[in-house]
């Protein structure tokens, strides 16, 4: 029986251990704010926070993150109103969204790590996280907006 | 594990019950209870629309019936149906948009509705061509004159005064001489019992008093929900006892399977089933290829266990089909006379006459969509009943090819339309949905189909290989006196009808037989081109590889010459006029000629001012390059200038984008500049990355590693966008696909004024280095 807390709630997974995360989240815990885009850690799209550090939740068994804290989109703000999800609403990131969750993640980590990314910061940081429609443009004016203050 | 105690799993239940008891309702009949407007049953309208377009030509047409679209809730909560699908253009905010400013609706208080698949009631639903605004400005507009007109007429009666006495504002109809005031939600129940005007009577708002339209000041209706995670695609969709299923499919377009051993796949925890899916014969549209699907308690399992099936697979006649040979096949087929589409003056007596002829041949390979979120479907089939979540961009041919595939009626099939994440054309190809009601008819349980990456890469639709060749012919003065255009390339018609070579006419009309120079002596020909995988619509379409050609030509003819590219594109465009090519029933994107004819003013136009807001000609550092490209599509004006730099290593940057759009009359300028940047970025990915290659017949990327698109770190650092301000009655044209052309032959301009060489072959890959 492995033991996770998501969310701060405590779960556990009696199944295949090395089951990837992204799929106990989405099919077993009911979570599906957490997407599939490539299952590779290629695209970024299945970000989520385990213990302050952004990890690619399809390569990453439940048993990896036995006894550690992951945070999800669901879980990163009780009225989705964290600085990088107002910022994400204040520029009208979003074209279809289906990456953002994980652009939101992963910029969630970056700020945590450094409060004031600079624009080349900001550009490396990202770029393990595939948007198709395009919104990189916006994705960094948001970024910037969410570590100045929105 | 205890599910039923789990409280985030009941969330992500009660999640789709609200969704589905949405669905199953009919809006008539729910909507009633609150007093709503509300008849016994819809009555269809055809449109009378300002100006024509082709939306009345459209499968099933338009429907213009406020009871449809329309309801007031007795609280005062307005619901809009939204019947266009939503993959990130933002049309299920923009056409509700429409309505609520035509009839006062304050827009905090609007509430919309997906609308499920059906044509018959909400006219046609194909979110495809760049077509919602330009089909459906008036339509809504119309819908909401008369739901507003309901309204007045209802609290014009209860007052007892004239309906020309009273005017609905923000939410609220006012008597001003008496002073008094009654809600939309007061007035509901009685409106409801109004006679829909005609359509004939409406009085239309002055655009001049508009609240929303033109002002890009409201957000998408899903934005909250989409930075909360809450946002609902096809992949989120939970049901009650659902499954999880992936499919092996054939690798070669049209092969079959010999056998398989379920045995080491049936071993993997979790995995509960693997099971035969029909597949059908290539070509045959949109169904399913066939192969052998895994089901399990959840789709990590369902891939596990496909990787340890052991399968034998007979690849059928495109076994053979190698992209290296087919180029030059295509190279080859370029050279020679083709299907001649359009003839003016002798092109082939000009060029022989002419001082110098300028020859390119340019190549672009197969494109894959790569949409984030890959193909997946939801069905529950039980009995002769089927109900289908999908994020699909044709509802209505969902059903109707679920119904076929089912052998039931049309009827008995719900298609519940979920967010999609991304679509690009891929989406207007059902088979994922398909593939989900074969296995729910076979299971007795409802199944999710969940493509992986690498199967949206091996299975998908691409985007058709072609060889552009363009031989252009000047005369001393270096006016360009001929103009032979050969375009080789396999047809999306061929995944209809087996044994095409010829492009349809959608095709030819993109880019071949409607360029729009000035030019005495014009050939566009279409050599024979056979198909050997399933080729669909890609965003943009034939316009990616004929701008490309076309535009890339220009660039060519004024390095050949000595010119500014700017100068020599507008040279070449020619005069300001209405251009009628010699092409018997030329395809003008469904639109009639009248509303919306090829006008070179508004294609200068768009030139000109790209030109001015992007500083063209200014002076950029060394390694730097500009480049300028123009492409009418979708009845849009488009042109684009790229700013490249590039290092001595051949790293290729792009430190500035600028982008003129005349897409007429317009509704969002915020979501028009957003998929215009997109379109750049897209433009690049293809530009730089995008290659799908064959060899034994099947495609040998797997995912984003060898199938790249652009990422942040190398996207465009600015791209400005300019739209046109419209004439008072410019009909609306295309915003989704439009960005796409131009940016492409605009970057391998720029890249030949920073380097000196021309690129003539996508994607760009390592051709700049060394």
């Amino acid at each position: 029986m492995i033991k996770v807390k998501i969310n701060g709630q405590e779960q556990s997974w009696d199944g295949d251990p090395d089951l990837p995360l992204l799929w106990f989240l989405r099919d077993e815990a009911g979570l599906t704010g957490t997407k599939y885009g490539c299952g590779q850690a290629l695209c970024g799209s299945c970000t989520v926070i385990v213990d302050k550090q952004a990890v690619r939740a399809c390569i990453t068994s439940v048993n990896d993150v036995a006894g550690r804290e992951v945070t999800t989109i669901e879980g990163l703000h009780p009225n989705g109103d964290h600085p990088v999800q107002k910022a994400w609403r204040q520029v009208n990131v979003p074209q279809c969204g289906f990456c953002q969750a994980g652009q939101i993640m992963q910029a969630a980590a970056l700020l945590m790590e450094n409060p004031k990314p600079s624009h080349d910061q900001i550009r490396e940081a990202m770029s393990g996280n595939i948007c198709r429609c395009g919104c990189y443009q916006r994705i960094e004016n948001a970024v910037h907006l969410a570590s100045t203050g929105v | 594990m205890n599910f039923i105690d789990n409280p985030r799993k009941l969330r992500g239940f009660e999640k789709h019950i609200k969704v589905e008891k949405v669905s199953r309702r009919s809006i008539l009949k729910g909507l009633g209870v609150t007093g709503g407007f509300v008849l016994a049953a819809p009555v269809m309208s055809r449109q009378a629309l300002a100006y024509e377009t082709g939306a009345g030509k459209m499968p099933h047409g338009v429907v213009v019936d406020p009871r449809v679209f329309v309801s007031v809730g007795a609280d005062g909560i307005v619901t809009i149906v939204g019947h266009r699908s939503e993959m990130g253009t933002g049309v299920r905010t923009s056409l509700p948009l429409i309505v609520a400013e035509e009839m006062e609706a304050d827009w905090s208080r609007v509430k919309v509705q997906q609308a499920h698949g059906d044509e018959v009631k909400f006219g046609n639903q194909d979110t495809d061509g760049s077509r919602s605004t330009r089909h459906y400005l008036i339509p809504m507009r119309q819908i909401g004159a008369s739901a507003r007109t309901m309204l007045e007429q209802a609290a014009a009666k209860r007052w007892g005064v004239p309906a020309t006495e009273v005017k609905a504002v923000n939410h609220e109809v006012v008597h001003s001489a008496s002073g008094r005031k009654l809600g939309f939600g007061e007035l509901a129940a009685d409106a409801a019992k109004e006679s829909v005007p005609s359509i004939e009577g409406l009085k239309l708002k002055d655009p001049k008093n508009f609240r929303y339209l033109g002002k890009g000041q409201i957000g998408i209706v899903d934005l909250h929900d989409i930075t909360t995670g809450k946002a609902n695609y096809g992949a989120d969709v939970r049901l009650p006892g659902m499954k999880y299923a992936v499919i092996a499919r054939p690798p070669v377009t049209g092969g079959k399977l010999v056998k398989f051993e379920p045995a080491e796949a049936l071993k993997v925890p979790g995995v509960e089933k693997v099971m035969q899916v029909r597949g059908w014969p290539w070509p045959s549209k949109f169904q399913p290829l066939g192969g052998v699907a895994v089901i399990a308690r959840n789709t990590g399992a369902a891939i596990k266990g496909r990787d340890a099936l052991k399968l034998t697979w007979d690849d059928g006649p495109n076994g053979k089909y190698d992209s290296v040979a087919y180029r030059k096949e295509l190279e080859e087929a370029s050279r020679k006379p083709g299907l001649v589409l359009r003839k003016e003056g002798d092109a082939d007596a000009a060029l022989k006459s002419a001082d110098k002829v300028i020859v390119g041949e340019y190549y672009l390979p197969h494109l894959a969509h790569v949409a984030m979120e890959t193909p997946v479907a939801v069905a529950d089939v039980k009995g002769d009943k089927a109900e289908i979540w999908a994020p699909v961009q044709s509802p209505g041919g969902t059903r109707e090819d679920v119904a076929k595939t089912l052998g039931i009626p049309e009827a008995n099939v719900t298609v519940n339309v979920t967010l999609l994440g991304g679509g690009f054309g891929r989406k207007s190809k059902c088979d994922f949905a398909l593939e989900a009601a074969l296995l729910s008819k076979e299971l007795g349980a409802p199944v999710k189909v969940q493509w992986t990456r690498e199967d949206d890469i091996h299975n998908g639709f691409l985007h058709t290989v072609s060889v552009e060749r363009i031989e252009a012919g000047l005369d001393k003065s270096g006016k360009v006196i001929a103009w032979r255009h050969r375009s080789v390339a396999p047809s999306i018609a061929s995944t209809f009808a087996a044994g095409t070579v010829h492009q349809a006419p959608f095709e030819i009309g993109m880019g071949l037989v409607d360029m729009p120079f000035e030019i005495a002596n014009i050939s566009c020909e279409n050599p024979e081109a056979a198909a050997f995988t399933r080729i669909g619509w890609f965003r943009a379409v034939s316009n990616i590889p004929r701008a490309f050609a076309v535009q890339s030509m220009v660039g060519e003819i004024a390095q050949a010459t000595g010119r500014d590219q700017k100068d020599m594109l507008l040279e070449l465009i020619g005069s300001p006029r209405i251009v009628k090519p010699n092409v018997k029933d030329l395809w003008n994107y469904g639109e009639p000629q009248d509303s919306y004819p090829i006008d070179t003013a508004r294609l200068r136009k768009v030139v000109e001012l790209v030109a001015e807001k992007g500083e063209w000609g200014r002076k950029v550092p060394k390694g730097h390059g500009l480049g300028i490209a123009v492409h009418r599509s979708f009845v849009s004006y488009i042109a684009t200038i790229v700013e490249v730099a590039v290092d001595d290593k051949g790293k290729l940057t792009v430190p500035r984008v600028d982008t003129a759009i005349d897409c007429g009359t317009y509704v969002n300028p915020e979501r028009i500049a957003s998929q215009i940047e997109g379109a750049a970025i897209m433009g690049l990915s293809l530009a730089k990355y995008g290659e799908i290659t064959f060899k034994d017949g099947k495609v040998q990327q797997k995912n984003f590693d060898d199938f790249q698109v652009v990422r942040m770190d190398d996207s465009p650092v600015v791209t400005n966008v300019y739209i046109v301000p419209p004439g008072p009655d410019t009909p609306p044209s295309g915003v989704g696909e439009p960005g796409v052309p131009p940016f492409a032959p605009a970057l391998i301009n720029a890249i030949f004024a920073a380097t000196g060489k021309r690129i003539r072959a996508l994607p760009i890959g390592k051709q700049l280095e060394a």
